[in-house]
């Protein structure tokens, strides 16, 4: 297998870790007998790699997610490593001890999976259908907003002003997301919105 | 960031204060490793605790907390008193030869037109003294004791080494090492650079803390050049497109302002925004507000905004005051006179000071409505943990619905980092179970409420019936569509303003740049900053050459940074006033004759001659400001305030009590501590294993830092008994919380007006769900204050008193 191998391609071959610690060791041509004899075909050589920013800071390191199946292809598609991104000009690959460990955060035991209802003095959650939910939230939005909001301020002004109800807006999600949130929640007449840059 | 992660390696100085860069952002801190090891740049560390990154850092200087402004006030008048000022910069880009109105002044610690009452200052004669022709009075020759300069010198002649000495407990001999260092950097060829983050805002004078810095900045020329600038490290990976895109109480998108009830119609509003210039051939770049405006409002309101209903101005909410920020929300709340709460991806309960009011608030709401993809404690906040969340479900009525959302690996989208680069993702992972976008969730939310209106009508549903919705599946927005309503576009054709019988743009077009906007309603354009990341050449924000021919650390060619695609602000500044760059070494832009051209994108007209249009465009004085005019509440200099619990009283005006203009709701004064009753100085801050309340869910963060702890110094470990490894209570007027001591010689006492003062570090990740153990965090214990200007919470500094515990830590 004398080729000319890319470092990425080499990666994929022969696994991220072993290529890192090897190469710097014993040379490309020594590591290449030496792992090819005693490593497995390389999990992440049948998977699908997207490239993403990392969701904690804002130094947003460049990452690589890679997953079982395509999900542009229409497949469900499981993540099973992330790992920084080479390329990238900020991180060049690098992870902190957060970045590291991202796969978790994805995959935590305490991601919500589904919609669900606390009833007034209740000590758990019941599920509730997405639809349930959604109907709750317009009407609670609609009774409150038509009950509340200040068309007109005294001096006949309008000002169409919504103090009773408010949105904190969140810190990691895209301008896209952003925007679409900016819009239905001034559309409203909102002004209690805020998100996290202050703490 | 004026500048960015890559331009750090430009520097060769890098002052860390008001952050801990290597331990919360550290593969940006390798920016400054870099720096270091191939310029031999230095770093400065002052901080209270000797974290990580002075453990690397060539010099450390201990500091209070909350008393970083006389600290950044001493530096300045040690520099102006050694000479250590960039001359020609300070000439000619600052407002130092501005006049300034005979009534301003200063004395106990206070400026003029300060009112009790309304703890507020009248502000009128914090302002230039204006000439006939409409342009400021200057003295170029700096003699009129009213120039800006000379009041800068009598402001910060307080501020000796031996005073910086009593206030901040900093040893006279480092703050003078400091001061040295920095000093070098006045020279044209020699650049410093401030990273800082909640450190040096979670403070009731935050604000006045950063300028003090950015002041320092431009007495020694380092805005706006190469290895320099202001560089705010923003804590989250997009609160800076958050703030960009507007989602605050008092803005809109790209910075403009959410109108008040005193600016009834749009005219009336307009009338104060397009500032003119102040001196002669300024470009005064606002004077495009109305151009950035109408898009936005065009964006919103497609065809129903018209010319003559003011572009849809009546249906934008208007203040009656000056921000409806988290803090007001939450005593709102806490009154009865909020019903209905939205917490998309944030987790207040355990971020906003006071936990015990933010409990009793949540309660009296009706409706609590959780987006995240985590169990967070705020949908939780009815649940009884024990001594973790200590209430009675039975009691709280309140109604919570928590619905679980994708995260970054199942969403595709643009985030920015603290450089202003729009970074595009994509999605790599199918989500887990039933959760959904919140770009699914906030239009299914908006549709029925907006079919709600279509069918029972209700009080003004224009803004809703009208809002644009033009998507493909209007209950799930791709996000290209949005980031191409960002971006803006030609609703019609547009003429070309210098030629009309040209067409600058075909109806239907992507705009290439915000030059592009018009006034006239034939653009839309939702964040006129962000005009250029999504063009018809296709998403700007997916590119990803990472070549960087010039070796400066541009990258102009990865993604897109706003605005324009300019890497470095104000990078005029980084030339001399005949366009030749500072340092030849680090050049950004030149002037070549005809144009101005470079690495990066010039921050001025290509075409301005030099020596005609000043280097800091947005201003209508087309300089910086040494003296910040009528901008911020808090004075046109930052002066020396205390912390609302401080273990010192301030000693220009012992009577004083924080910050004289930070807003005090009236329940929460009688929840300050006194320093007989709290003698310890408390300060938050974050651990690199963890980030904020997140990673606690994750197995591997919870293993590498598995309990919430607080950290002292030996001296106060033995004062009060308190065994390494040992439980404590710590609390304040406000709340408790059991911690494990961790012990150390991180933190020393600091000795501060003759007396010892003692510091508690308490980090911010625990809570009680997750995978990590049940813990606390700081915010049970912080006041209820934020900053004057921008109401951040002050985290940083407030007092505590501490105890052995009984009990065994649980490790």
């Amino acid at each position: 297998m004398n080729i000319d191998l890319s470092r990425r391609s080499f990666l994929k071959l022969f696994g991220a870790g072993a290529a890192a610690t090897s190469l710097g060791a014993m040379g490309f041509g020594a590591a290449e007998a030496a792992v090819a004899a005693h490593v497995r075909q390389f999990k992440l050589a049948a998977t699908t790699e997207t490239r993403n920013i990392c969701t904690y800071c804002s130094v947003a390191c460049g990452i690589i997610m890679y997953s079982k199946g395509d999900l542009n292809a229409g497949e469900k598609a499981e993540l099973i490593h992330i790992e920084g991104d080479a390329d990238h000009p900020t991180n060049r690959g690098t992870l902190c001890p957060k970045g590291a460990a991202l796969k978790d955060y994805v995959k935590a035991e305490t991601r919500l999976t589904k919609p669900r209802y606390r009833a007034p003095g209740a000590d758990q959650f019941q599920e509730i259908t997405w639809d349930e939910a959604l109907d709750k939230i317009a009407r609670a939005l609609k009774d409150d907003r038509d009950a509340n909001l200040i068309e007109k301020n005294a001096a006949g002004t309008t000002v169409n002003r919504w103090t009773s109800t408010g949105f904190l807006a969140a810190s990691a999600t895209t301008n896209e997301t952003a925007w679409l949130t900016y819009k239905t929640v001034r559309s409203m007449g909102i002004v209690g919105f805020d998100n996290q840059a202050r703490v | 960031m004026t500048n960015s992660w890559t331009d750090i390696k430009n520097t060769d100085l890098v002052v860390v204060m008001g952050g801990n860069a290597a331990e919360a952002h550290p593969c940006g801190f390798k920016w400054v490793t870099e720096a270091k090891q191939r310029r031999g740049a230095k770093l400065i560390v002052v901080d209270p605790r000797f974290t990580r990154t002075a453990s690397v850092s060539d010099y450390y200087a201990p500091i209070r907390p909350g008393s970083d402004i006389a600290f950044l006030m001493g530096v300045i008048r040690w520099c102006i008193a050694n000479d250590k000022v960039q001359w020609d910069y300070v000439r000619n880009y600052t407002n130092m030869a501005y006049l300034v109105r005979e009534e301003f002044g200063w004395s106990d610690g206070m400026f003029t037109g300060y009112n009790e009452e309304t703890r507020s200052y009248d502000q009128s004669s914090w302002e230039y003294q204006i000439g006939e022709d409409g342009y400021v009075l200057t003295d170029e020759t700096l003699e009129n004791p009213r120039c800006v300069w000379n009041l800068l010198k009598a402001h910060v002649d307080v501020y000796t080494p031996e005073f910086v000495e009593r206030i901040c407990g900093t040893p006279k001999d480092r703050f003078l090492k400091v001061c040295e260092m920095i000093g070098e950097c006045a020279s044209p060829t020699k650049t410093m650079t401030s990273m800082y983050a909640l450190g040096w805002t979670q403070h009731s004078k935050g604000s006045q803390n950063i300028r003090g810095m950015a002041m320092l900045q431009l007495l020694l020329g380092n805005i706006g050049v190469a290895g320099g600038g202001m560089n705010a490290l923003r804590g989250h990976s997009n609160i800076q497109g958050l703030t960009d895109v507007g989602l605050m109480s008092n803005l809109i998108p790209g910075y403009l302002a959410i109108p008040t009830e005193r600016e009834p119609d749009f005219e009336t509003y307009m009338s104060t925004r397009a500032n003119k210039p102040l001196r002669p051939n300024q470009m005064s770049y606002w004077q495009n507000y109305r151009k950035f405006m109408v898009s936005f409002l065009k964006a919103m309101w497609g065809p129903a905004a018209t010319a003559e209903n003011g572009w849809g101005y009546e249906w934008l909410p208007k203040l009656d005051i000056a921000q409806y920020d988290g803090l007001r929300m939450f005593d709102m709340m806490s009154k009865g006179e909020v019903n209905v709460y939205f917490c998309q991806g944030f987790n207040p309960l355990l971020s906003f000071p006071n936990r015990g009011k933010l409990t009793e608030a949540f309660g009296k709401l009706k409706l609590l409505v959780v987006m995240d993809p985590l169990a967070t404690e705020t949908a939780a906040f009815w649940e009884n943990h024990g001594i973790y969340n200590d209430v009675d479900p039975s009691k709280i009525q309140t109604e919570v619905l928590e619905l679980p959302t994708t995260c970054f690996a199942e969403d595709e989208g643009a985030t920015v980092n603290s450089g202003r680069w729009l970074q595009w993702h994509w999605a790599g992972a199918t989500p887990p179970g039933e959760s959904q976008t919140d770009v699914w969730i906030m239009s299914n939310i908006f549709l029925r409420l907006r079919e709600l209106y279509r069918k029972e009508g209700g009080k003004a549903p224009e803004p809703i019936l009208n809002l644009t919705w033009d998507y493909a599946d209007p209950e799930d927005p791709t996000a290209a569509e949005l980031a191409k309503e960002l971006n803006g576009r030609a609703l019609t054709d547009v003429p070309d303003p210098n030629d009309p019988t040209k067409l600058l743009l075909q109806a239907g077009k992507q705009v290439s740049s915000f030059g592009q906007l018009r006034d006239d309603g034939t653009t839309m354009g939702a964040c006129w900053i962000y005009a250029g990341c999504f063009t018809e050449a296709g998403n700007m924000m997916a590119r990803r050459d990472n070549e960087d021919p010039s070796g400066m650390g541009v990258y102009q060619n990865w993604s897109f940074a706003w605005p324009a695609n300019r890497r470095v602000l104000y990078n005029r500044a980084s030339c001399d006033l005949d366009g030749n760059p500072w340092d030849p070494e680090r050049k950004l832009i030149a002037w070549d004759g005809a144009k101005w051209a470079g690495p990066d994108i010039p921050d001025i007209a290509v075409t301005a001659k030099p020596r005609e249009v000043g280097p800091f465009i947005m201003n209508p004085e087309g300089v910086s400001r040494f003296f910040s005019r009528r901008l911020m509440r808090d004075g046109p200099f930052p002066t020396h305030m205390e912390p609302f619990e401080s273990p010192v009283a301030n000693p220009l005006n012992p009577e004083m009590r924080g910050n004289p203009v930070a807003r005090m709701f009236p329940g929460d004064v009688a929840q300050l501590g006194d320093r007989s009753e709290f003698p310890l100085v408390a300060t938050s801050y974050r651990l690199t294993e963890h980030f904020h309340y997140w990673t606690k869910h994750n197995k591997v963060n919870a293993v590498l830092q598995p309990e919430f702890f607080v950290e002292i110094s030996e001296e106060l470990a033995a004062e009060r008994g308190i065994a390494k490894g040992g439980r404590v209570r710590v609390w304040s007027k406000r709340g408790e919380v059991w911690a494990k001591a961790v012990v150390t010689k991180r933190i020393r006492p600091l000795i501060c007006d003759g007396q010892t003062v003692h510091v508690v570090g308490i980090p911010i990740h625990w809570g009680f769900k997750g995978a990590a153990r049940k813990g606390f965090g700081p915010n049970t214990l912080g006041p209820f204050v934020g900053d004057a200007n921008i109401e951040t919470p002050e985290f940083k500094a407030y007092l505590v008193n501490i105890e052995p515990a009984e009990g065994s830590a649980t490790s």
